[in-house]
């Protein structure tokens, strides 16, 4: 109930607790995997052996080898943050050009297409995937056939990797700067072109610096979304393994608690991003 | 101050003694002792922030007293959650449920008590019958009009047969027009129910056109409780002569006792006569009050009463407003502005700005306070 | 008119130029990537290289009682989660929208959402640690004499529905506080004050008021949850069945694209009847629900 009304002693008391053991539900495996990062055993696995930064600075002189040593997990994340970065500037491209699209302009057909273009976000990652994969080998295919060009980029691999997330983050990042776009207020615009300005000029002083937070805001959730991907990138991975497909490979084998240290990385990382976000995301609301 | 209601003998059906509230440091509700007579109309009428929001919650239960009690229908409220009391709520925005039918909200209640369908089902159509929305109880609560929410809110309420009814405020969201027919409205279903309803308002033409009895809240307390005809001619306190009606303030000292009447001179230099309320010492601080609708205007000072004090003014605007227009004056010597009513007659019609005109008052009718009294 | 016929152009120009990469990117990694994988679907391969129009796959879906197994299970599994996560949820959400007050809410909030802009790898990984043979939780459970000898807590359906649920937990909570924010405490007060009790009042006030809010999570949870791979192949190993695991199986491993696009389609079908379903029954509109969460 809610605190206008009265509300008994145990009811209260069993809020709390509640709420205390939701958070402990949720922080319990985050902090597990931070703390096993830096436990000096050879497996992340109680009991307690000691603090140690192998898992950290290691190498295979030591016996243990650390994530800055580990050249195949640092290659996994070099190309997790390449393809995070191809995918941010296509979705956010993409998405502006959208909210102009379906806030601005009027066409025939432009209601499906709005419907059309919620749909990547109700079909399962692991379907995008294998849709993206057949579809890609089979224009693969005719090109080698009929043409004997053999186009690499359509085989597994990353760029099949960006085309696939990219195809349901750029629906993420049209929602966001289409709702921002949406509370503009035109007579703003309008007042610039009174006052003189060309319309490229309002776009670039006016609506462009309005869109920015949702801009901000969309990249780095494209970002993250892309870094953490899983489901459509494990359909479409070739042979360089992003960061989340190495991980899930050694994790099945049973890995050193080196995965805890680049996992603690991740934690900090993700922490930042969302902090930034959440802090920016209140200031331009007080605004 | 503390009051008492007591006009009529009827038993009381709301009963405060010393309730006192506290938010922190600040003094809500404080040492508020009154009662309701039984089917009557009372109206609690402050500014906002006086308390009568956090008084109308705690008679509803929604908040507990820090002190005093609150008995109604002669049964002390402690400890009677605010389902037990025998009290509904016309919300301030009505609350009316919109996932329900206006048939379902009026039976709300009727089914928690568990009454079964068809019997509650023909009450609250007998009851929107009676408030006039017989037939509306299949349309959903966003198809009426403010006026027929507000009769909804207040069948869904009395469809329980409260002993007491309470109502925060719930004009406040209709429009200038709606808001006087729903006046005489509210007044009428009063008077065909026969409960008693307490009312809170920061509208003082609502609480005086409604109520039986008003009391006038500030600062957490009663400034005075009376019916409307007491607060409007005999204010018991600056606060409220200032709050109840229009009225010219002139804050002066006092010059001379004449008996039952105080001359009042301001800093400027202009003197005026009025009743005194309370003790006045000669050259104390006081504070005039007078009615703009007490004063008379005169096209030249044979037009007084012999006896009676008048002044010449400057008119420095005139504001038409049909039978509540008025005349804004400024006194030659002295340069006090003085607002006054035209007379209805439309004498002055002809009256420019810039034109001279002579102007007095009823000494009777004009109230002086001990200055130091406005925070008693 | 020259001026008026240019103009008319040049807007024309800008709206081509603007529909082009929404075309582009529906058409070529949406539309037809999926029209494919359904033609992939209703074929059969009859020699190398050779292939005619045929339902073999679903045909086979249906009469190998371990796919149409799989497939049920992970449909009621998911249900399963969905109601867990709604019920987990639905107290943070009351919680944070009505009981806690300004920042304490504004932080019991934020505090929520943190853990899920951390990758399901790293959290699934947590779970691992915590609740494998050799891991913390055993290990405490012979520590506080609970059990003797340590106990496997991996591998069941139990700890995939703990997973499941933990990773859908923000896509109820959000949804939920959004929709009993919205809700006017006067209501309640009303509903109290006419005589309504607790029960009563999440009955005929609160639901119904937050239903939107309810579908929506419940949609993209189910969704999420059908979808999921991570989770169920890691917590629940080789005992997840997983519809999942079967697509990836055909597609990756066996090289039955065929096969797998067939599957693929059955679980896209279930999703989308789910969806349809939920929007029905709560007579939203697709579009609401999606901006939503």
């Amino acid at each position: 109930m809610i605190p206008t009304l009265p509300r008994p002693a145990w009811l209260r008391l069993g809020t709390a607790l509640y709420v205390g053991a939701f958070l402990v539900f949720l922080f319990l495996p985050l902090v597990t995997v931070a703390v096993f990062a830096f436990n000096n055993a050879p497996y992340p696995a109680p009991p307690w052996h000691g603090f140690t930064l192998d898992w950290f600075l290691g190498n295979e002189a030591s016996g243990r080898v650390g994530l800055f040593h580990d050249s195949d997990l640092l290659a996994s994340v070099w190309t997790s943050t390449v393809v995070a970065c191809w995918v941010t500037a296509l979705a956010v491209g993409i998405g502006t050009a959208n909210a102009f699209l379906m806030e601005r302009a009027r066409f025939p057909g432009k209601g499906a297409l709005s419907l059309l273009m919620l749909t990547p976000l109700v079909i399962p990652g692991v379907i995008l995937g294998i849709s993206i994969l057949a579809f890609a080998s089979r224009i693969a295919d005719f090109l080698s056939e009929s043409f004997g060009l053999e186009a690499d980029f359509l085989r597994p691999g990353l760029p099949l990797v960006v085309l696939g997330q990219f195809s349901f983050i750029a629906a993420i990042a049209t929602l966001t700067i289409s709702a921002r776009l949406k509370r503009f207020d035109r007579t703003l615009e309008e007042a610039a072109l009174n006052l003189g300005a060309s319309r490229a000029a309002v776009l670039w002083t006016i609506t462009l610096p309005y869109l920015r937070p949702a801009l901000i805001g969309s990249a780095a959730i494209a970002f993250l979304m892309s870094f953490e991907n899983f489901n459509t990138t494990l359909m479409l991975v070739g042979s360089d393994a992003p960061l989340t497909i190495m991980m899930y490979g050694r994790m099945r084998e049973g890995a050193t608690p080196v995965l805890n240290a680049v996992s603690l990385f991740l934690m900090l990382a993700s922490a930042a991003i969302a902090l930034t976000l959440v802090r920016r995301g209140r200031s331009a609301r007080s605004d | 101050m503390s009051a008492t209601a007591s006009a009529s003998s009827a038993p009381a059906d709301l009963e405060a003694r010393a309730v006192s509230k506290r938010f922190g440091a600040h003094l809500a509700v404080d040492n508020l002792s009154f009662a309701v007579a039984r089917g009557s109309f009372f109206s609690i009428l402050g500014p906002s922030g006086c308390g009568k929001t956090t008084l109308l919650r705690m008679i509803a239960g929604f908040i507990q007293p820090d002190g005093g009690s609150i008995a109604i229908g002669g049964r002390d409220m402690a400890g009677v959650g605010p389902n037990r009391r025998p009290v509904n709520m016309v919300f301030q925005q009505l609350a009316l449920f919109p996932m329900m039918s206006v048939s379902e909200n009026v039976a709300f209640g009727l089914a928690r008590r568990g009454m079964a369908r068809a019997e509650r089902v023909r009450k609250a159509e007998a009851m929107l019958e009676r408030v006039g929305l017989a037939g509306a109880g299949g349309k959903r609560t966003d198809e009426l009009s403010g006026g027929q929410r507000q009769r909804v809110a207040i069948a869904r309420s009395m469809v329980l047969e409260p002993t007491l009814l309470l109502l925060d405020e719930p004009l406040g969201a209709l429009d200038l027009k709606l808001r006087e027919h729903m006046k005489l409205e509210l007044k009428q279903l009063q008077a065909s129910f026969g409960t008693t309803f307490v009312y809170i308002t920061h509208d003082q033409s609502e609480a005086l056109v409604l109520s039986d009895h008003v009391g006038v809240m500030n600062h957490g307390h009663f400034e005075q409780l009376g019916t409307p005809q007491q607060l409007y001619y005999a204010p018991a306190t600056p606060f409220v002569a200032g709050f109840v009606g229009n009225n010219n303030r002139v804050a002066g000292k006092a010059l001379a006792l004449e008996g039952a009447l105080v001359q009042v001179g301001t800093a400027a230099g202009w003197s005026v006569r009025a009743r005194a309320h309370g003790t006045i010492a000669v050259g104390s601080a006081v504070e005039a009050f007078i009615r703009p609708e007490s004063a008379m205007l005169g096209r030249s000072a044979a037009d007084f009463p012999p006896g009676q004090l008048a002044y010449t003014g400057e008119v420095l605007s005139l504001l038409f407003d049909g039978a509540n227009s008025v005349v804004l004056l400024r006194e030659l010597q002295s340069g006090q502005e003085l607002r006054i009513a035209l007379p209805q007659t439309g004498a002055y019609a002809d009256l420019k700005v810039g034109d001279r005109i002579h102007f007095g008052f009823d000494p009777e009718r004009a109230i002086c306070f001990p200055a130091a009294a406005a925070h008693a | 008119m020259p001026e008026l016929a240019r103009a008319a152009w040049s807007r024309r120009l800008l709206l081509a130029l603007l529909l082009a990469p929404a075309l582009l990117w529906l058409s070529l990694l949406i539309v037809l990537p999926h029209l494919d994988l359904a033609l992939l679907s209703f074929r059969e391969r009859i020699a190398p290289r050779q292939f005619v129009p045929s339902l073999a796959q679903y045909r086979t879906f249906f009469t190998e009682p371990l796919y149409w197994h799989v497939f049920l299970r992970t449909a009621l599994m998911s249900a399963g989660a969905t109601a867990l996560t709604l019920l987990v949820a639905f107290p943070i959400a009351w919680t944070i929208a009505k009981l806690a007050r300004g920042r304490m809410s504004a932080l019991l909030f934020v505090v929520c959402l943190i853990p899920f802009w951390v990758s399901e790898t790293v959290r699934t990984l947590g779970w691992m640690i915590l609740l494998r043979e050799s891991g913390v939780l055993p290990q405490l459970l012979v520590h506080l004499g609970i059990t003797a000898q340590p106990v496997e807590l991996l591998y069941h359906d139990a700890t995939i529905l703990v997973g499941l649920v933990y990773t859908s937990l923000l896509f109820m909570v959000v949804p939920l506080v959004g929709s009993l924010e919205s809700l006017d405490n006067a209501l309640i007060e009303a509903a109290y004050d006419l005589g309504a009790k607790g029960g009563a009042i999440l009955r005929e006030i609160v639901i119904p008021h937050a239903a939107p809010g309810i579908t929506a999570g419940c949609i993209v949870v189910f969704m999420l949850t059908l979808g999921n791979y991570l989770t169920p192949t890691l917590l629940g190993g080789k005992n997840s069945l997983w519809f999942t695991e079967q697509i990836y199986n055909q597609f990756i491993t066996r090289f039955n694209w065929e096969q797998g696009a067939a599957f693929g389609f059955l679980l896209l079908a279930l999703s989308t009847a789910m969806v349809w379903f939920g929007l029905k029954a709560s007579g939203q509109r697709f579009s609401d629900v999606m901006r939503r969460t």
